[in-house]
């Protein structure tokens, strides 16, 4: 096919389109199409955009608000309480919130971190060997992926009542941990990013099974497990009813629990809506400042990985 | 572009080494049979202790019930039976449930169109490269994804609320009457309105990802040949990123039955929402307020099994359309 190859011979389209219209023209379409602005879908555009901002933009604004001034001044007016409102929220019960947030960054962070690990580790398995039961293995975890996240939080619940683990950090780390698609990504990856040569060299030079894996597969992986990881991240960051069912303790709170219980205070005791607001301006800006930083891991661009290799 | 005129004879010769490298080490042939279930023995273990375990226990709980002899006092007077198919039956004849479904049913078919048509839309106009300021806007609409569910329903919570609301102090200014999102069936809307916010963003990523494996050659062709943009879009980008679009909607609708977060925080607000608003609200407060296990477990399996019916429901109806058309 002509149109594969990237460099188009000029005799060709021009041929092709003289039949319609004067060449001149049809070149100049040709050329120019990308590129020539659209202002009607320039303005859709910012108005998607305008919409996917408005709650954060609000969110900055109300958090510099007293009170009182909540209510009463202009939705998108500013004022001058921000250190006001950080100083109240700190001082609720003794710092609870910024406990949150620690309990936050662990549940996240330290379930992302195993997470990946687990993943890259059984998708490197499914994807650089062959073994008896390999397929069965792959659909079996797979499936895992359909399973809805409600049958498994009551049982979830009374297994880990059962070990004398609910309302701790491990009831809601460890069953953040196993995650069907992190370990379907990772076969992908695994497969695309590793070549079966590099794989045969690190066995031929006498490396183990474990070591040719850490030393050699894993650096090959990062970008692939970097964007595993983010997934996991906002997934464990982002799950209300896991930890909403498996705490009692208001210490072990994650961010939005915490925040979702301080809301319901606020129905009888208005003051509580200022922290309820400052409190969401901070707990959205580590995730906002991830976000930008890893922007470009965002893409699940398979492409990419199989042109590096 | 020009890798993929690239690409054919680096892979062939790829392949053209490999199997002559791994004739090269049959002598660790022993180790090598045992190390992918070391890989997989961690994945393994977890799935089956926090995935299989509890589906089972889920499903052997649905068939049980507490009996209560004499009158329930006592530690001995409660003894754990098989229940058959009641728990089941009583979940299905419940009307507080099937309330709760149609809710769903009803939020489900305002938000997962909306929320792909809107994704399709802003992925097209990322990819023509005709439209302005595309990094400022991809950034922004993607944005929402950055914030937990629970704390989005926070945010348009109190967008929502009169006195905080720009849109009250908007429309009180013209003197028109506002009606309460936060009232009878408007609420449906604002729970809807919030899980499209955070939801867009994903799903045009994950289109516009698609899109952008497409050669360009193919529709530099046609807009050769005179072809318009929208009919590019129509006829070679939305057919090409089909399959992604398939596969957006089935984890949408997945999502969509299982809501729980955005309408439990804004409950404080609004007396719209009862405590069985969702289906999967409705096991929350059987299992945890009433402790009634066992009906809990029978009513989550049921969603498990309508999630499901409908997702392959749904694929095989792709499929069999897609097969359709090509004849």
């Amino acid at each position: 096919m002509t149109t594969l190859t990237s460099p188009l011979p000029a005799d060709v389209p021009a041929a092709r389109v003289d039949a319609r219209r004067p060449a001149g023209r049809a070149r100049r379409h040709w050329r120019g199409a990308g590129e020539r602005p659209s202002p009607v879908a320039t303005a859709v555009l910012l108005l998607g955009a305008l919409y996917c901002l408005l709650p954060v933009v609000w969110v900055v604004v109300a958090s510099t608000k007293s009170g009182a001034e909540l209510f009463a001044s202009f939705t998108f007016a500013p004022s001058t309480h921000l250190a006001d409102n950080v100083a109240d929220l700190s001082a609720y019960r003794d710092g609870l919130f910024w406990r949150w947030m620690v309990n936050t960054a662990l549940y996240a962070g330290v379930g992302a971190i195993l997470s990946t690990l687990v993943s890259a580790m059984a998708g490197y398995g499914l994807a650089k060997y062959t073994f008896a039961g390999k397929n069965a293995v792959f659909n079996v975890l797979l499936a895992g992926v359909l399973v809805p996240a409600v049958v498994l939080a009551i049982p979830q619940y009374l297994l880990l009542a059962e070990l004398d683990l609910t309302n701790t950090y491990w009831s809601v780390l460890l069953p953040s941990i196993i995650s069907p698609y992190g370990i379907y990504l990772a076969r992908i990856y695994a497969a695309a990013a590793v070549p079966d040569e590099v794989v045969e060299a690190a066995r031929t030079d006498g490396a183990s099974e474990t070591r040719t894996f850490f030393q050699v597969a894993v650096p090959m992986l990062v970008p692939g497990l970097v964007t595993v990881f983010l997934f996991q991240f906002v997934a464990i960051w982002n799950n209300f009813m896991l930890p909403y069912i498996m705490l009692g303790d208001d210490k072990l709170f994650p961010i939005t629990v915490g925040l979702s219980g301080l809301l319901n205070q606020g129905a009888s005791q208005p003051a509580m809506y200022t922290l309820v607001i400052t409190g969401a301006l901070l707990s959205i800006l580590p995730l906002v400042a991830l976000f930008f930083v890893l922007q470009r891991f965002w893409q699940v661009d398979l492409a990419a990985g199989a042109v590096k290799s | 572009m020009t890798t993929t005129t690239a690409a054919p004879p680096g892979g062939r010769a790829a392949r053209a080494a490999a199997p002559s490298a791994r004739a090269t080490g049959p002598s660790t042939s022993g180790r090598r049979r045992l190390a992918p279930w070391g890989f997989l023995a961690p994945a393994i273990v977890l799935f089956v202790l926090f995935l299989a375990l509890p589906i089972g226990y889920a499903l052997y709980l649905s068939f049980r019930t507490e009996k209560v002899s004499g009158l329930g006092l006592g530690s001995g007077s409660r003894t754990e039976v098989w229940a058959g198919l009641s728990n089941y039956a009583a979940a299905l004849g419940d009307p507080e449930f099937l309330a709760s479904v149609g809710r769903v049913a009803l939020y489900g078919v305002i938000v997962v169109p909306t929320m792909l048509g809107l994704a399709l839309l802003f992925a097209l106009l990322l990819d023509s490269r005709r439209a302005r300021a595309r990094t400022f806007s991809r950034t922004s609409i993607f944005l929402p994804y950055a914030v937990p569910a629970v704390i989005s329903s926070l945010l348009w919570g109190f967008l929502y609320l009169p006195g905080v609301s720009p849109f009250y102090d908007l429309f009180e200014r013209f003197g028109w009457d506002v009606p309460s999102l936060f009232d009878g069936d408007l609420v449906m809307f604002a729970v809807a309105n919030i899980a499209v916010w955070g939801g867009t963003g994903f799903n045009m990523i994950v289109i516009y990802t698609a899109l952008k494996s497409v050669p360009s050659e193919l529709y530099e062709a046609a807009e050769l040949d005179g072809a318009s943009q929208v009919a590019v879009a129509l006829r070679i980008k939305i057919p090409i990123v089909t399959p992604s679009i398939i596969m957006t909607a089935v984890f949408s609708m997945i999502a969509t039955l299982q809501v729980f977060a955005e309408p439990t925080t804004l409950r404080p607000l609004s007396n719209a929402i009862s405590t069985t608003w969702t289906p999967l609200m409705k096991v929350y407060r059987d299992a945890f307020t009433r402790g009634d296990l066992y009906s809990a477990a029978a009513t989550s399996v049921i969603i498990a099994l309508a999630t499901f019916v409908l997702s392959f429901g749904f694929l095989r109806l792709v499929q069999s359309r897609a097969f359709a058309s090509e004849k």
